[in-house]
C-alpha cells in the first residue's frame, strides 16, 4: 500500500523553445555589458562603470526611448495600484494589520480600509480597534486590492468590496510574482469545479466554489464544513498542475491552468509531480496554448 | 524547526483531507514524495550522498580518519555525527540552528547505537591503538518537512558510497608498529549497509497518521513518532516528538505502519543504489548545477 519512489537525478533539459515571439529577448546576467553607448539614461537594474552600462540583476533588458532598464526574472513583488493580492496577516498593530505579500516590505491593511462583518458602513471607533483580533488574526489569509503605495515602497491594501476579505478553506500555492499574467480579472470560477484567485504577488489561492453567493457574511464567517471528496480531488489536481507549470516557467492565467488540468486527467493526481509526467502535461498544455493563439 | 504559519481554515482543510486519505498534493497517507538520490557528489570525502525529498534537500559527507578506539570498546571503530542547519533560513544561522542540529545529531546517535547496524569491528585496525572513525557530516540545505527521514536515507546512501582505504599493520623487529597504506587508490573496503536503519516519521493529524509530512502538515500535527526500521522490518529505536499526546493503541498502529513503510523505503533505496552502482563511471554526474 505504501508507495515509495526514488530516482536518480537527471539534469533538467529545457523544453524546446518555440518560434520567438516578438523578436529576440536580450537576456543579461549581473556584470554583463548592456551597451557602451553613453547616450542612454540608466534605469533600474543597471549601473555605469568605465563608461559602460552594466546590468546588476539577471533579467531582460527593456528600453523605452533613451531609458534602459533591466527587469529581473526573479524578484520580490512590486505593488501597483489596482493589483489583487493574497496575503497573510503577520502582525496586529494599533489601527492596522501587517500583511505578508512576498514584497520587500510588509504590506499594510488599515483598519479604516476594511469592511465590517455584516456589511455595516460606519466610522471605526475605539471598540473596533480593541476588537481587531476578532476580525483578522495572525496567520489568516486575505484577498485584497492595492489602494496606494507609501513613499518607501510599502503597499497599502483595502478590502472595501464584498469579493475581498478573509479566505476560508482551501490551498495556497506560492510562486514567483513574474509568472502571474496581468489580466482583467483575477478571480476565476473554473469549469472543473473549483475556484482560483491568482494574486499578482504570486500567492495563488485554490478553494471550492461556494454554492450560493451570500452577501450577508461580508467575508468574515468561514465555512467550516468538511469539503466533499470530489472537490478535494479537483483542488489537489489543480495545485499539482500549477506546480507543474511553475517548474517549466509557463505564465499562469486561467486558460493555461485549465489546459494543464485537462491534459493531466488521464494521470493519477499524485503522479503529476513526477518529472516525466510533468513534462508531458506541460508540453501538451503549451501546444494547445500556441494553437489557440496563432 | 522552520515552520509555516497557517490560518485555522487551512489547517481544518488539511485535517479533513487526511481523514479521507487525500492529502493536499493528492498523496495517500502512506505515500512518500518523489525522492532523488545521488551519491559521490563531494569529491574530497570518503563517501557522500545528496537526497532531495520534495522540497527537503540534504547533503551528507563522510570522512574516514584514523583515531584511537574508545576505552570500553577497544576492538571497534565508531561513528561521529555532526549536523549543520545554517544554510536553511536566517533564523537558523549561527546559534539558532544549534538546538535543531544537536537534536538531529542525538537522534542519529540513538538510531545507530544498535549493535548490528554498522559492522564496527571491520573498522578496527589495531585493537586498543588504531581504528577508523567515520565522521558523518549532515548539511540541511533546505527544510521542506520530514527532515529526519531524508537525513537517514542520505546517511545510508553515503555509508553505501563510503570507500575506506585498506591499511596493513607492519611490525618491526623492535616491536614498533607501522601503518602502511596500499598504493592502489581503488583498493578499499566498503561497508555493509544491509542492517543500517532508516527513520520513518509518522505524524498524527486528527485521527489518522501520515508519512512524509510537508511543512504545512507538520504545522497541523501535534505529535509525531520517529521510528527507525531496518530493511527486515525490525524496529531499532523509537522517539516521540511534539507537545501533543498519543494514545497507546494509535502507537501500535503507527508502529505497524512504520514497519511496512520502512521496508518499502529500504527496497526502493537499495534498488536505486544498485542501479547507480551498475552505471559505474559512465554515470552522468548531476551534482548541484543540474
Amino acid at each position: 500500500m505504501a508507495a515509495v519512489t526514488m530516482r536518480l537525478p537527471a539534469a533538467r533539459a529545457p523544453l524546446d523553445s518555440s518560434a520567438p515571439r516578438g523578436g529576440e529577448k536580450h537576456l543579461v546576467a549581473p556584470g554583463d555589458t548592456i551597451t557602451t553607448d553613453t547616450g542612454y539614461m540608466r534605469g533600474h537594474g543597471t549601473y555605469v562603470e568605465d563608461e559602460k552600462l552594466i546590468a546588476s540583476v539577471a533579467g531582460v533588458v527593456e528600453r523605452v526611448n533613451k531609458l534602459v532598464c533591466v527587469r529581473a526574472l526573479k524578484a520580490r513583488y512590486n505593488g501597483e495600484i489596482g493589483d489583487i493580492v493574497v496575503g497573510r496577516i503577520t502582525e496586529v498593530q494599533q489601527k492596522r494589520w501587517k500583511v505578508e505579500t512576498n514584497s520587500r516590505l510588509d504590506s499594510v491593511l488599515l483598519l479604516s480600509s476594511i469592511n465590517l462583518p455584516g456589511g455595516e458602513l460606519r466610522r471605526k471607533s475605539a471598540e473596533d480597534e480593541l476588537a481587531m483580533r476578532d476580525y483578522l488574526q495572525e496567520g489568516d489569509l486575505i484577498s485584497a486590492e492595492v489602494q496606494s503605495i507609501f513613499s518607501d515602497g510599502a503597499v497599502s491594501l483595502h478590502t472595501r468590496s464584498l469579493k475581498y476579505g478573509k479566505l476560508g478553506q482551501g490551498v495556497l500555492v506560492q510562486v514567483s510574482p513574474s509568472l502571474v499574467k496581468r489580466q482583467k480579472t483575477h478571480f476565476h470560477d473554473l469549469p472543473c469545479g473549483a475556484s482560483v484567485i491568482l494574486g499578482n504577488n504570486g500567492f495563488i489561492w485554490i478553494y471550492p466554489t461556494p454554492e450560493q453567493k451570500d452577501d450577508k457574511a461580508g467575508g468574515y464567517t468561514a465555512n467550516l464544513e468538511p469539503v466533499p471528496l470530489s472537490d478535494r480531488e479537483v483542488i489537489s489536481r489543480l495545485r499539482n498542475c500549477i506546480m507543474a507549470l511553475v517548474t517549466h516557467k509557463i505564465m499562469l492565467f486561467d486558460t493555461s491552468i485549465l489546459y494543464c488540468y485537462e491534459a493531466s486527467l488521464p494521470h493519477k493526481i499524485k503522479d503529476i509531480l513526477k518529472p516525466e509526467v510533468t513534462e508531458e502535461i506541460v508540453l501538451e498544455a503549451r501546444q494547445r496554448l500556441l494553437d489557440s493563439e496563432g | 524547526m522552520a515552520s509555516v504559519v497557517l490560518s485555522e481554515a487551512e489547517k481544518l482543510y488539511i485535517v479533513h483531507g487526511v481523514q479521507e486519505d487525500l492529502r493536499v498534493d493528492g498523496r495517500g497517507c502512506e505515500d512518500y514524495r518523489c525522492a532523488e538520490v545521488e551519491t559521490d557528489v563531494v569529491s574530497n570525502t570518503s563517501g557522500s550522498a545528496r537526497v532531495k525529498l520534495g522540497e527537503t534537500d540534504i547533503l551528507v559527507g563522510i570522512k574516514a580518519e584514523m583515531g584511537t578506539p574508545k576505552l570500553e570498546k577497544p576492538d571497534e571503530g565508531y561513528l561521529e555525527f555532526f549536523v549543520d542547519c545554517s544554510s536553511n533560513s536566517p533564523e537558523l544561522e549561527g546559534r539558532g540552528g544549534e538546538e535543531l542540529g544537536t537534536d538531529i545529531a542525538n537522534t542519529l546517535y540513538r538510531v545507530f547505537s544498535c549493535e548490528n547496524s554498522v559492522d564496527l569491528k571491520s573498522l578496527c585496525i589495531n585493537p586498543k591503538e588504531h581504528c577508523w572513525v567515520l565522521y558523518v557530516d549532515v548539511l540541511l540545505l533546505e527544510c521542506g518537512g520530514n527532515i529526519f527521514d531524508a537525513i537517514s536515507v542520505a546517511v545510508k546512501a553515503a555509508l553505501f558510497n563510503t570507500r575506506i582505504p585498506k591499511v596493513r599493520v607492519l611490525e618491526d623487529e623492535e616491536g614498533t608498529k607501522e601503518i602502511e597504506l596500499s598504493d592502489d587508490p581503488y583498493d578499499c573496503i566498503r561497508l555493509n549497509v544491509n542492517e543500517v536503519p532508516c527513520i520513518v516519521t509518522l505524524s498524527k493529524i486528527g485521527y489518522r497518521h501520515v508519512v512524509d509530512a510537508t511543512l504545512q502538515e507538520e504545522a497541523c500535527s501535534l505529535a509525531s513518532l520517529l521510528i527507525s526500521v531496518t530493511s527486515k522490518g525490525a524496529i531499532t529505536s523509537m522517539k516521540k516528538v511534539g507537545k501533543g499526546s498519543l494514545d497507546p493503541e494509535s502507537i501500535f498502529e503507527m508502529m505497524e505502519t512504520g514497519q511496512r513503510v520502512g521496508k518499502s523505503l529500504h527496497i526502493a533505496l537499495q534498488k536505486i543504489l544498485d542501479e547507480e552502482e551498475n552505471l559505474g563511471t559512465s554515470r552522468a554526474k548531476v551534482g548541484f548545477l543540474g
